[in-house]
Order: C-alpha cells, then sequence, then structure tokens
C-alpha cells in the first residue's frame, strides 16, 4: 500500500493507482474529458491537473497518467490548478464551441466567454475514438497522423480502412459531436453536422451482425419507412 | 590467412598500450602540417576546394613525406572559414581561397609564413600569427571542441595517437565499475542536454538497477535547435570520443548496449559515427570481450525523422522503438523503465565527450574548473549579430559580457547589442543590462532563460523582440508532438496573439491574455517541450515589455522589423542619385535625378532594398 495526502486527508491506496483513481474513490472528483473507464489513459487533455510537491518545487501533473507515489502530497482543486484549468476550458470552447460536453464543462466552471479568435473546429485530438477503436473494438483503423498544428486522426492514407467494420464507436466515444445522430429529433441537435453525413451501416448489408453505439439512429429510422 | 590484417585485433590491455607508444613514437610531431576543418560549416564555406587544391599541389610537388594534411572536424571559428592551421607552428590562416594554400604551402616548404594572409585583429590592427594568441581563441579553453583539431574524424588512429581510449584501458585494467562511478561523481559533471542534472548521480541510479537482463545507454543527438550546432561539431570532428564515453558509461554502470541516436539531417555526422564505429569493431576496441577482458559492448545507430521533440527522453525512446514521437508521463523514468520497458540512460553528446575527459584529468580536477555548482566547460553556439560567430568552449562562470565582447568581439554591424538568447526555443532573453551574469545552470534559470544544449543567438537594436517571440512561437506550434491540448492549442494561440500585436491589431488586453496563457501553458503540459514553450514570451515580456507596448499602442514597431507597422519614406537628405530607384523590385520609388525621390507607399513591399543602398542615409522608416 501506498500513503499519500489528498487534500490534507491522509490517504492509502494499492500499488499502481492514479492519482485520478485514488481521489475519485476518497471522494474529490475531478474534471476530465479524455479520460473514461475501460479505457487507457492518454493524457492529452490536461483538465484532470493536480498540483503535487510543495513550494517552489510543486508542479501540475495529470491525474489520470500520475501514479500514486509514497508521500505525495495532492491538491486537487487549488488556485493554480483551477486557473489553469479554466485557461484550458477557454482554449476548448474557443477551439470547439459547438460541443455540448464542453459547453457543460465551461457552464460548471463558470467560464463565460473566451478571449481568442473563434474557431469551429469539431475534433480536440482528445484520442478517445483512437482508443476506443484499439481498446475495446479490437479495430485499430484510425491513429493520429502529423504533429503540432497538423496533427489530425483518420486511417492510414485516408483510405477506407479494411479493419473498420463501422461499428460506430468512435461517434458514440467523441465528446465534441456526441449528438450528431440525433438527426431524428432535430431540436436536440446542436452541431447539426450529422445532416451532411451518412451513416456507416446504410452503406453495409448485414449491419445487424455488426455492434452498433448508435441510438437512436437516422439510418433505422429510415429502415423503419 | 595469407594477407595480414592490418586493423590487427587488440587481444589485451599490454597490446593496446603498445599500439599507442608505436603510434605515438612513431609520429613526428615536428612535420609541418596542414590542418583544414572541413565539418558540415567548413565544406558549405569551401573547404573542399581547399582539400582538392592542397593534395594536388603536394602531390605535384612530391611533397607528401615533407608536409602532411589533416582533414578534421569544425574547429569553431565559423566566421573565418574556410580556414587552415599549420602546425607545429600554430599558424592561422582565415578566409583563404585555393589559390592561397599553393602560396602557403611554398611558405612552409622555405619556412616562412605569409604575413598577408593572417589573421588581423579588427581592434588594434595588427596581425596575429598563431592561433593561440588571437582573441576569440585565447579566452576559451577548448578541453572538448580543441580536440577536433588534433583528429582525422575517420582515422582512429589519429585519435589512439592522442590518448584516446586510454581512458577506457585504464578503467578496464583498474577492474572496477566503481571507479567509474565515483570520478563522474566527484567531477560535479551535470547533463549538457539542458535541464542540468547531475551525471553522477544519474549513473548510480542507472547502475543500480536490476530490472532485467538489458541495460541500455543512449546518446542524445538529436539537436533541434534553430541556432545551435555544438553537438554537431562533436559528432563530425571526434565521434571516438562519444564512443569512448559510452564505454567507459557501459562499463560503470553495467549497460549492455548502446545506441546513438542521430538526426538525420547530420549527414556528414552519420558518416563519421559509422566509420568510426566499424574501425572501433574492426580494431576489437567494440564488441565481445573487450581488450581481452569480461566487457562487452556495442553502439548502433538511429536515425531520427526530423522531429524536434524526439530530443526530450521519452519521445526518443519511443521513436526508437518504432512508435510516434510523442512524449509519455514521468515516471516511470527511462532510468528504471525505457527502451523496450528496460532500464535506459540517455546523456547528451557533449556530457558523453565530457567523460574521457573526466576519467583522463581525474574527478577533483575537472571540479575545479568552471564554477562550484557547475563544473567544466560549455560549448555555445555563437551566432546572430555578432562579428565572430562560431562555437566558443568556455569554463562555467564567464560572463556573458565576456563572451559576447571578449570571443564574440563585439556587434556585427553598427548596431548595439540589446540582448542575447540561449537555450533556443525552450530559452528566453537576457537583457545587455544583465550581461554582468556569470554564466551557469542557476544564473540562467534565475533570469528566465536555461543553459539549453548551449545555443546562444546575439540581437541588437535591429532584431524586435516581439519578433523573435513569434519566431520561436511558429517553430514550436509546428513543432510540439500536438499530444497535450494546451501545449497545441496553447502554441497556435500564443503566435496567433504574437502575430495580432506585430501586425498592430493587438491591445493591452491582448498582452494580459498571452501572459496568462503563457503561465498556463508552462503549467498543465505533459514535457519539457510545452513546459518551456512559454519561455520565449515571457522572458520578452519581462524585460522588453515597452516594446510590446510600442507595437500595440504607438503601432510602431522600434527595431523596424514587423512589416505592416512601417512605412519606408525618403527624407530631405535625398540628393536624387537614382540609386533606390534602381534598386527597387516594385518599381515604387518614382523621381529624376537630382530631385528628391518618392516611394509609392501603395506599391511599396518594405523589403528594405532602398535603405540598404542608399548613401546619403535619406530613407527612413517611420
Amino acid at each position: 500500500m501506498i500513503n499519500l495526502t489528498l487534500n490534507g486527508l491522509n490517504v492509502s491506496v494499492e500499488e499502481g493507482t492514479t492519482l485520478l483513481e485514488a481521489a475519485k474513490f476518497f471522494g474529490f472528483p475531478i474534471l476530465t474529458l479524455c479520460h473514461v473507464d475501460g479505457l487507457s489513459s492518454l493524457g492529452a487533455c490536461r483538465l484532470c491537473v493536480v498540483e503535487i510537491g510543495e513550494g517552489p518545487r510543486a508542479k501540475l501533473v495529470s491525474s489520470c497518467t500520475y501514479p500514486a507515489e509514497e508521500g505525495l502530497k495532492v491538491r486537487t482543486a487549488s488556485e493554480r490548478v483551477i486557473k489553469a484549468r479554466r485557461m484550458i476550458i477557454e482554449l476548448l470552447l474557443a477551439s470547439c464551441p459547438q460541443s455540448k460536453t464542453i459547453q457543460d464543462i465551461a457552464s460548471k466552471y463558470n467560464v463565460r466567454q473566451q478571449r481568442f479568435r473563434q474557431e469551429h473546429e469539431e475534433c480536440i485530438l482528445c484520442g478517445l475514438c483512437v482508443r476506443m477503436c484499439e481498446e475495446q473494438m479490437m479495430a485499430k483503423a484510425i491513429g493520429f497522423r502529423g504533429r503540432g498544428k497538423d496533427k489530425s486522426i483518420g486511417t492510414p492514407f485516408d483510405m477506407r480502412s479494411d479493419v473498420c467494420r463501422l461499428c460506430g464507436a468512435c461517434m458514440y466515444i467523441c465528446p465534441v459531436c456526441q449528438l450528431r445522430c440525433t438527426y431524428t429529433e432535430p431540436e436536440k441537435a446542436i452541431c447539426g453536422g450529422c445532416a451532411n453525413l451518412s451513416p456507416p451501416c446504410l452503406e453495409k448489408e448485414q449491419f445487424d451482425d455488426m455492434m452498433c453505439y448508435m441510438s437512436p439512429c437516422v439510418a433505422c429510422e429510415i429502415k423503419k419507412d | 590467412m595469407g594477407r595480414e590484417n592490418r586493423g590487427s585485433l587488440i587481444k589485451s590491455i599490454d597490446d593496446f598500450i603498445t599500439m599507442q607508444v608505436r603510434l605515438v613514437t612513431h609520429d613526428n610531431p615536428g612535420i609541418p602540417t596542414l590542418v583544414i576543418p572541413a565539418g558540415t560549416c567548413g565544406q558549405a564555406s569551401g573547404a573542399n576546394a581547399l582539400i582538392r587544391m592542397a593534395k594536388k599541389e603536394l602531390l605535384q610537388k612530391k611533397l607528401t613525406d615533407k608536409i602532411r594534411l589533416r582533414i578534421t572536424g569544425c574547429h569553431g571559428f565559423c566566421a573565418m572559414e574556410p580556414s587552415v592551421l599549420v602546425e607545429p607552428r600554430r599558424t592561422f590562416y582565415p578566409k583563404i581561397s585555393p589559390d592561397d594554400i599553393i602560396t602557403i604551402i611554398e611558405a612552409i616548404t622555405k619556412g616562412n609564413i605569409v604575413t598577408r594572409l593572417l589573421f588581423v585583429d579588427p581592434e588594434t590592427g595588427r596581425r596575429i600569427e598563431k592561433q593561440d594568441d588571437i582573441p576569440f581563441f585565447k579566452r576559451q579553453v577548448r578541453t572538448l571542441i580543441g580536440r577536433n583539431e588534433k583528429v582525422d574524424p575517420i582515422r582512429i588512429h589519429d585519435y589512439i595517437r592522442n590518448n584516446g581510449y586510454f581512458a577506457l584501458t585504464k578503467v578496464l585494467s583498474s577492474q572496477k565499475s566503481r571507479l567509474v562511478l565515483e570520478e563522474v561523481k566527484v567531477s560535479g559533471l551535470r547533463g549538457r542536454g539542458g535541464a542540468g542534472f547531475p551525471t553522477g548521480q544519474k549513473w548510480e541510479l542507472f547502475a543500480s538497477q536490476r530490472n532485467g537482463s538489458a541495460k541500455y545507454l543512449i546518446c542524445n543527438a538529436d539537436e533541434g535547435d534553430p541556432g545551435a550546432y555544438m553537438d554537431r561539431s562533436i559528432l563530425e570532428g571526434n565521434p571516438h570520443s562519444i564512443i569512448e564515453g559510452m564505454m567507459i558509461g557501459a562499463y560503470g554502470t553495467g549497460a549492455t548496449e548502446g545506441i546513438i541516436y542521430v538526426r538525420t539531417e547530420y549527414p556528414l555526422a552519420i558518416k563519421h559515427l559509422n566509420t568510426a564505429l566499424k574501425q572501433a569493431r574492426e580494431l576489437g576496441l567494440l564488441g565481445e570481450n573487450i581488450m581481452g577482458t569480461d566487457f562487452s559492448f556495442d553502439i548502433g545507430i538511429v536515425k531520427g525523422a526530423g522531429a524536434f521533440v524526439c530530443g526530450e527522453e521519452t519521445a526518443l525512446i519511443k521513436s526508437i522503438e518504432g512508435h510516434m514521437g510523442e512524449p509519455r508521463q514521468r515516471p516511470p523514468f527511462p532510468i528504471v523503465k525505457g527502451l523496450h520497458g528496460k532500464p535506459t540512460m540517455i546523456n547528451n553528446v557533449e556530457t558523453w565527450a565530457n567523460i574521457p575527459v573526466i576519467m583522463n584529468m581525474g574527478g577533483h580536477s575537472f571540479a575545479r574548473i568552471g564554477t562550484q555548482g557547475s563544473s567544466g566547460t560549455k560549448i555555445f553556439s555563437l551566432v546572430g549579430k555578432i562579428k565572430n560567430t562560431g562555437l566558443v568552449e568556455i569554463p562555467m562562470g564567464m560572463t556573458i559580457r565576456e563572451v559576447v565582447q571578449g570571443i564574440g568581439g563585439g556587434p556585427s554591424g553598427k548596431g548595439k547589442i540589446k540582448a542575447i538568447q540561449t537555450g533556443g526555443p525552450s530559452g528566453g532573453c537576457i537583457p545587455a543590462s544583465r550581461f554582468d551574469l556569470a554564466i551557469d545552470y542557476e544564473s540562467l534559470k534565475n533570469v528566465g532563460s536555461i543553459m539549453g544544449s548551449g545555443g546562444m543567438i546575439v540581437m541588437d537594436d535591429n532584431t524586435c523582440m516581439v519578433d523573435i517571440a513569434k519566431y520561436f512561437m511558429n517553430f514550436l506550434k509546428d513543432e510540439s508532438c500536438g499530444k497535450c491540448f494546451p501545449c497545441r492549442k496553447g502554441t497556435q494561440r500564443m503566435y496567433e496573439i504574437l502575430d495580432d500585436i506585430s501586425s498592430g491589431r493587438g491591445s493591452l488586453g491582448s498582452l494580459d491574455l498571452l501572459e496568462e496563457l503563457a503561465v498556463a501553458v508552462q503549467d498543465t503540459t505533459m514535457c519539457g517541450l510545452g513546459q518551456t514553450a512559454s519561455n520565449p514570451v515571457l522572458s520578452t515580456l519581462r524585460y522588453f515589455r515597452d516594446e510590446y507596448i510600442e507595437h500595440i499602442e504607438k503601432k510602431r514597431c522600434p527595431a523596424g522589423v514587423c512589416k505592416d507597422l512601417i512605412v519606408y519614406y525618403i527624407n530631405e537628405h535625398c540628393k536624387g542619385c537614382m540609386l533606390c530607384i534602381k534598386a527597387c523590385p516594385e518599381g515604387a520609388i518614382t523621381g529624376k535625378k537630382k530631385q528628391r525621390h518618392l516611394i509609392d507607399t501603395s506599391k511599396c513591399i518594405k523589403c528594405g532594398s532602398c535603405k540598404n543602398v542608399c548613401k546619403s542615409g535619406a530613407v527612413e522608416l517611420i
């Protein structure tokens, strides 16, 4: 067992526990975006930062990837953490204002404006779809490409992947455009991007054999008709 | 076998000593030698033509017995290349042409020097014969880069003759790996890659790792900072020193395999490294049972694919493993769990090159060079608006002023030196008011910069600090691996704000936002690249905030760099010489002879050609 301090509370956790898991277990919720139980941690969104250490050596680390260490002093909601988190939220809001998930996060942290040039990017490269595809759907059809501002997610050479079963898990897990398949109930749709997409199952005949994450789904509505 | 193998295998330590003694005694140091630096920089400035001419001349005049030719790596004085050093007198001839080399060879045969080709001291106007009397060289302590002159990098015998691999035999014959760890620890050497972690401590930690069978040593030769090339000079000029350093490290820490991770943009370095490794293997200095002992070690080369972030240790390991070069969370540190999940120790090129030096001179003597907390020497690549650009090796603790004025020789143009930038994109700017600062790891950190791998860019008052910050941010937004959202997006947004300011669209509010964002990026990102990405912004904001404010409030760029904020204008001093009219690529200047000319601002592309050609100083920036 490893002993550490969480917001002043002395706790002990099993070896290999991440700070996020420890904090959650002992009742200190930490905001996450790119972390989902059941998928490996990537540490991409950095919303789950917590402050560790003391004095001038104190620093922020992402709690989803940082393992609990003996004697560590962790603060999950110090002023520095909140300030940094709010700046990340502002950046997210500036890049991807249409995501309901991000809007909810912003409202929770009382971030009501963003001061950057407004963009309407969809993908925030949280990597959830990549990990979902690889770890849960066992397909490895999509991955990251490029670096810096040119980084993107897609299939190799942008060609239709042979291993993709069109299961839709990537769309299901995506925090940015979750609501794209409420097409049948347009009042719920926020981005409206789905209107231009053809649901993947329409292109496969034997869709019933596949795992499908979409519900409700425009394709099912069409089939019903 | 009928034919004797020239590179006969060294089977014992005595074998090696015999060979070294033979090499030294058979060498006649009195024979005049033409030493031509032909690193990448030398070749670019024409060293190849010199070498061709020298070879031809020596062969034609049948002088090959009387005058020797040694082609070496970079000596450091890049501003004066192509140059020739004549040993044993150590006469230095800067910036010479292929024809000059004939004159020099002729003079050598007569025992003379060619006075008209000697270096002229810009301060006194006197000619200086010997290299070591030139101010640029005189003030340096050239323990590492000085060896480049002595060694032809593709001849292992050159290296052995100059005491090469002697430190290794010393370590091997002592049969105590503790010796290595103790000497390195006593020496106080700190990592030369930038962070300055005590090398001895790192080695001890690594030596105590018992996780599995394999343990890896890596030489980080992925030098990516713009304007920095000290690692390249060692890789090209003295590859055996790195190999020897790694071997000593392997013996001391029990590592089983070495890898040199070198960027593919250094073809000459890769070539020389490969040659050096091959020669060392042929001699039995690398491989199984080195020099008859039970110590076995080999080194391979991995070429990087051009990502700046792969200089970060966890990204470097991923890259070697064949994955995307992205850093990962530490802990676990590579020392515990690195390449292929095995303990891995990564050191910078310069750190490895220092190891044989330490073993030869002893840790205590090494610790006496430099300052208390930062021992030894450090190579800086001194570039920018300075007279003597090149590689300078100084003991830690020398002041910035001494480097810039004493070694660098002051500004290259008419401008006044305003600041230096150290540490590459992760570093910061240090203003001239702080030039009395003694250079070491802590002092640089205290003023908001870092030692980094050793880039030192000098800036004068024609350099705009907003533009500098924008340049580095542009570099970083392309080179961020993109994994952490705040690093990827934060560098893009910082660039965006800087671009706004430099084109007159900024507001004082955007300055606050910039600062807030810079701190957040520094705080929240995962690896060293992100955590230091804000330094160019924060340090320029700290020391040159008035320049930012002038850009925002007066819409004026004091250095005349930001094109959107400057207007070229011809004042009443114009004599009507029509030079600028001819120089203007856009035909934007009109006017008659002996009448004041006029610039059509709608056509002007602000290239500055008119200002450069004007003899009466009539072209102004407003």
